[in-house]
């Protein structure tokens, strides 16, 4: 488990960690957390000749209060997410899908950046974030720009990071006063999704207003659950309706098959678990 | 000897150093000048080797040398089976570094040397191999059918045919008598997938060839038996080889092997004449360290319409994968005399068929044999309580031997001395709550409920404390099953404990120590326990079948006897007592009828100072034992698992989980409890989670822990434990064993939980591990053929 050798530099601000990708051309690694790459690095799947460490910059921790959404730096750790009172008042689901995410000490250095552009099909933070209709912050040689979480994801493990670009943030719109749960089904309390559901749902009286669903490892990207979210906008609050328009979680998407599951299995479990997070979401 | 230490549940004296990081595994051992080796393994599960390049390589930076099987074919010999279980048996030639042909994916085809790890493992990559593929047989039922072979030049895939038959054996009537006139026939066939033993510390060598011994430091179960063997591949003087088990951190059968990194860093010491070290990496462990399991099970049990058992017949494919390891031949004959378990029957008959695969090689893995016998039986008897309608408890109780019928001689032609099946029953019902079960499942199955229960039963028997000598014999396995240890008295009466045994998790440090403080009544701080170096102890058998206590401790009880006994001559010298006059009980030494005594360390002292001995008396109390057990011992117990099963989902969890195990006398609480929970956790896993998946080329899908699903903590369930005490009576102690106990019973009770659960649904059986994609998909056939509702 010894990576290829490789230069690394600790860039202390985002303009010094553009400046060293700009330099160091295409065979170059950002690195965060390190709970993905450096694993692959040792498994020599990946083997960059150069590796740049955010780990030094400091403004791309922690999570700010802006107006109407909360701004979420990409090294802002899992455990953090978990465990932030802003985010735990505006937007639960982040913090209870950042809870599911392995085990303490990985909790502890991955990040919630580092995740989202890792964008591993079973990783649990895209789903939600894709839900929450977030946007995504870059930063590259010519400035910043903004993503929709829509266009984000493009891809098995691709995204809209450009070579030489860094996420430096993410935006997330406040859901105040929104029930939320995120369902993740695994054989082993230390797994990857099989799969899981990210739901958001606005009550009103005795009618769900609205709800957003994310669906996690249905496809090669995360996916909405729209024709769900649809079938839920003022239906009423009872376990059969929801179970009535969870029906329609696994349309549109294109699961895996794999050792824990084929791509029928996964559809079934799409429905069973988008039915179970939104009942849980919805308090009932 | 009042018991004092016997039965106390101290804490294991070797975890100090374990738990704060002072450890000594293999891995953290560098001598100076250490070189590091990395091995090219070979992608293909079956090929033909037709060039090595390895001039890149060789000239990387920190390369020192780089070795090919062509390199080193002339010394490398062939790795050992110890257990031809029939004189035709055939095997493969196993070179520890493939020269021309490699028939598993994973196996070695060349050994990179460099002054640093990262100099190695960067050379691999610049090894050029070419291979011309050649097709692979990796399904047991198509090995069997010898249409493509794992080893063309062998001519078959099948290795031996073994058969046991009570009818010929004379322990029992011939089984086809009750076959044909069965009321009732139970057919079925039980697939035990393949197993990865997962030890958390990889396997490690360090090599040191300066010496004038080559002092081999291993991460092995086996320190002595890997000395002999070493020496005997490689054609080197067993007295030149010196093998050190330093801390070991887990084996379960996994490090019982002489393994090709083993010969390999053995290879590349001489060879450079440098020390040399080799370390897994995980990937390599769960590739090509030996698996385990990996049978199919054809199970036929005839029964008459009241339930009785009348006769049980296995036939067995065992998949030796693709090369024949130590003692692998013989681990479906150790489950062979299992398959009764704790019943009474008639006619038994089990033939099994070893095959080769081109997958990498099995060998003993917790339990061996015997959990894969205990799993066929319990189901069995589970389908025939369904078949009768009758509850699957009173139908084990109609069949099993009665304390009052102890000793009992088997069908398989073992003699149990002893056993009580009803109280440890009968406690196992009392802690689970059966009759509440029972009704609450009912309840569920009324309501449709969509969690179900099922109540999923095994008892089981083992034999432990492998093995009298003579059974070895008569089963062809090449060695004896003895073991030895030396009770050495210091100046100051404190001891050390040598052992034969080598612990590598077990505690052995601990339990020996509380042994030999009952016995001699020196403090348990006093005696120290040595193992695990074949310069210290020089005899022994090693670790591993539950025998270090019931082989190991008994010789160390028996070295600390004749230590007593000598003792006893100089106490009455310096008493001037007679001998016989002698009595010692908890550390002293008196004289009968009188107030006059003296101490064990006073004695042990002026047998060193020597200045007044007795006539002919050598100043030396140290005593050593070799002890070959008469019998096996039999360990039993009965295991209750309260399972539910999401039928939305098909996911299993364990809601209660109870067993009472029998394991004889206890020596710590502690420690029997700490082997029954890791047991228990190696069984669930069976049931619920692990398999070594290959595709259709024959690669290893599950190659590593991301796929390799080993549960932890927060995947299984309390455990409530609990134990019945019928003392064995084949040795002093009245000791049985319990290494692989929880390991046995738990599979057949997880899966017959889920069997329970589901099967008014129509579902008939799922194999395992019983996933909830599996469970799920077992549910939804179930619908489609029209399940019984
Ligand atoms: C044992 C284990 C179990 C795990 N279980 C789970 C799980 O259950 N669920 C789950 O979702 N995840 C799981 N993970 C993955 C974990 O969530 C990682 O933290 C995450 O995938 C990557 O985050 P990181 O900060 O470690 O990123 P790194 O590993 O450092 O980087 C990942 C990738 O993203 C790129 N990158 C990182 N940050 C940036 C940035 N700011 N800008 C541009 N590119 C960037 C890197 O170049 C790299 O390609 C597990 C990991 C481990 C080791």
């Amino acid at each position: 488990m010894i990576p290829s050798a490789f230069d690394y530099a600790a860039p202390a601000t985002v303009a010094e960690a553009l400046a060293a990708l700009a330099d160091a051309g295409d065979d170059v690694k950002v690195l965060a957390g390190g709970q993905s790459l450096i694993p692959v690095m040792k498994l020599r799947l990946a083997d960059p000749a150069m590796v740049v460490d955010l780990g030094r910059i400091g403004e791309l921790s922690g999570v700010r209060d802006d107006g109407d959404a909360l701004l979420i730096g990409a090294m802002t750790t899992h455990h953090q997410v978990a465990t932030d009172p802003l985010i735990a008042e505006h937007v639960p689901l982040l913090a209870k899908a950042a809870a599911t995410v392995a085990d303490p000490q990985v909790r502890h250095r991955g990040t919630f950046g580092g995740a989202l552009v890792h964008a591993d099909p079973a990783g649990d933070m895209p789903a939600p974030v894709l839900a929450a209709e977030a946007t995504f912050i870059l930063a590259g040689p010519d400035g910043e720009r903004q993503v929709a979480a829509a266009d984000f994801f493009q891809g098995y493990f691709t995204t809209a990071v450009d070579d030489g670009e860094i996420l430096t943030g993410i935006r997330v719109p406040k859901y105040t006063g929104w029930g939320a749960h995120y369902e993740k089904f695994t054989r082993v309390a230390q797994q990857w999704s099989i799969v899981a559901v990210a739901a958001m749902v606005r009550v009103e009286g005795g009618t769900i207003a609205e709800a957003r669903i994310g669906l996690t490892n249905m496809a090669s990207t995360p996916v909405r659950a729209t024709a769900v979210e649809q079938a839920l906008a003022g239906a009423p609050l009872t376990k059969e309706a929801i179970a009535a328009a969870s029906s329609h979680a696994a349309e549109g998407t294109e699961p895996a098959s794999d050792l824990n599951g084929d791509a029928a299995y996964r559809r079934h479990l799409a429905e069973v678990l988008t039915k179970r997070a939104v009942i849980a979401a919805a308090g009932l | 000897m009042t018991v004092t230490e016997v039965g106390k549940a101290r804490l294991r004296k070797e975890d100090a150093h374990l738990i704060t990081g002072r450890t000594r595994y293999t891995d953290n051992l560098t001598l100076p000048g250490t070189l590091h080796l990395a091995l090219v393994r070979s992608p293909f599960a079956h090929a033909k080797i037709t060039s090595i390049d390895t001039s890149e390589a060789k000239s990387s930076p920190g390369v020192v040398a780089v070795l090919t099987g062509a390199d080193v074919a002339d010394k490398q010999g062939s790795l050992p089976n110890v257990w031809p279980i029939t004189a035709e048996q055939k095997a493969p030639a196993h070179p520890a570094i493939a020269v021309d042909t490699v028939a598993f994916a994973g196996e070695v085809v060349a050994c990179i040397v460099a002054r640093t790890a990262a100099a190695a493992r960067d050379a691999v990559e610049l090894v050029d191999v070419s291979y011309e593929e050649l097709p692979v047989v990796l399904d047991l039922e198509e090995a069997v059918k010898d249409e493509v072979l794992a080893h063309p030049d062998l001519g078959t895939n099948i290795s031996a045919t073994w058969v046991y038959d009570s009818g010929t054996a004379g322990s029992g009537k011939p089984i086809a008598e009750a076959l044909e006139g069965a009321e009732v026939l139970i057919e079925r066939t039980y697939y035990q997938q393949r197993l990865i033993p997962a030890f958390m510390e990889p396997r490690s060598v360090l090599v040191d060839p300066t010496g004038e011994q080559l002092t081999v430091w291993s991460a092995t179960q086996i320190p002595h038996i890997l000395r002999l063997l070493l020496a005997l591949t490689l054609g080197i003087p067993e007295s030149k080889v010196r093998v050190i088990a330093p801390d070991v951190g887990g084996g379960f059968g996994g490090k019982l092997q002489v393994t090709p990194e083993e010969a390999i860093t053995v290879l590349a010491a001489r060879h450079t004449g440098k020390p040399c070290k080799y370390t897994e990496t995980r990937s390599e462990s769960l590739m090509a360290a030996h698996h385990g399991r990996a049978q199919v099970q054809k199970v036929k049990l005839a029964a008459t319409k009241d339930g009785i058992v009348t006769g049980l017949d296995i036939h067995l494919l065992a998949d030796m994968g693709a090369y024949l390891g130590l003692v692998a031949s013989g681990v479906p004959i150790l489950g062979a005399f299992m398959y009764n378990s704790i019943y009474k029957f008639p006619a038994y008959r089990f033939e099994c068929t070893n095959l080769f695969t081109n997958k990498a090689w099995t060998d003993a893995y917790r339990g061996a044999g015997r959990p894969e016998a205990t799993f066929a039986i319990e189901r069995t008897m589970d389908e025939l309580a369904v078949e009768l309608n009758m509850d699957p408890l009173e139908l084990r109780k109609k069949n099993w031997i009665t304390h009052e019928e102890f000793p009992f001689a088997t069908v398989a032609g073992l003699e149990y001395d002893s056993g009580n099946y009803e109280a440890a029953t009968a406690k196992a019902e009392e802690l689970f709550g059966y009759d509440e079960l029972r009704a609450e499942q009912a309840r569920r199955r009324e309501a449709n409920d969509p969690v179900q229960l099922g109540i999923g039963i095994s008892t089981y028997t083992e034999m432990c404390g492998l093995a009298p000598s003579r059974v070895l014999g008569a089963l062809r396995y090449v060695a004896g099953g003895w073991d030895h240890a030396q009770v050495r008295v210091l100046p100051t009466g404190n001891i050390e404990v040598v052992t034969g045994t080598s612990a590598h998790g077990q505690g052995h440090e601990t339990a020996w120590s509380q042994l030999v403080a009952d016995k001699l009544g020196v403090a348990f701080e006093n005696i120290e326990v040595l193992h695990g170096d074949t310069h210290i102890s020089q005899r022994g058998m090693d670790t591993y079948g539950s025998r270090s206590l019931v082989v190991g401790g008994m010789a160390v009880l028996a070295a600390a006897d004749k230590v007593i006994a000598k003792a006893k001559v100089m106490a009455a010298h310096m008493m001037e007592a007679s001998e016989e006059d002698i009595e010692f009980a908890e550390g002293k030494f008196s004289v009968k009828g009188t107030e006059q005594s003296t101490s064990f360390g006073d004695v042990a002292f002026a047998t060193f100072a020597g200045h007044d001995l007795p006539e002919g008396f050598e100043p030396n109390l140290d005593s050593e034992a070799t002890v070959d057990p008469d019998n096996f011992s039999f360990p039993h117990g009965t295991h209750f698992a309260a399972i539910e099963v999401d039928t939305e989902t098909g996911e299993v969890s364990i809601r209660k989980y109870v067993c009472v195990d029998d394991v004889g006398v206890v020596v710590n609480p502690l420690i029997v409890e700490g082997q029954v929970h890791g047991g228990l956790a190696q069984g669930i896993a069976q049931a619920l989670y692990e398999e070594a998946v290959h595709d259709e080329t024959g690669t290893l899908v599950t190659g590593s822990f991301v796929d390799y699903l080993v549960p932890s903590a927060p995947d299984l369930p309390h455990f409530t434990t609990a134990r019945t005490e019928t003392p064995a009576t084949t040795n002093q102690l009245g000791a049985k064993g319990v290494g692989e106990a929880g390991t046995i019973a738990s599979t057949p009770a997880i899966v017959n939980g889920v069997l329970d659960a589901v099967r008014h649904l129509g579902v008939k059986d799922i194999n395992m591990p019983c996933s909830p994609s599996r469970v799920w998909a077992a549910l939804e056939e179930a619908k489609t053929a029209g399940g019984v509702q």
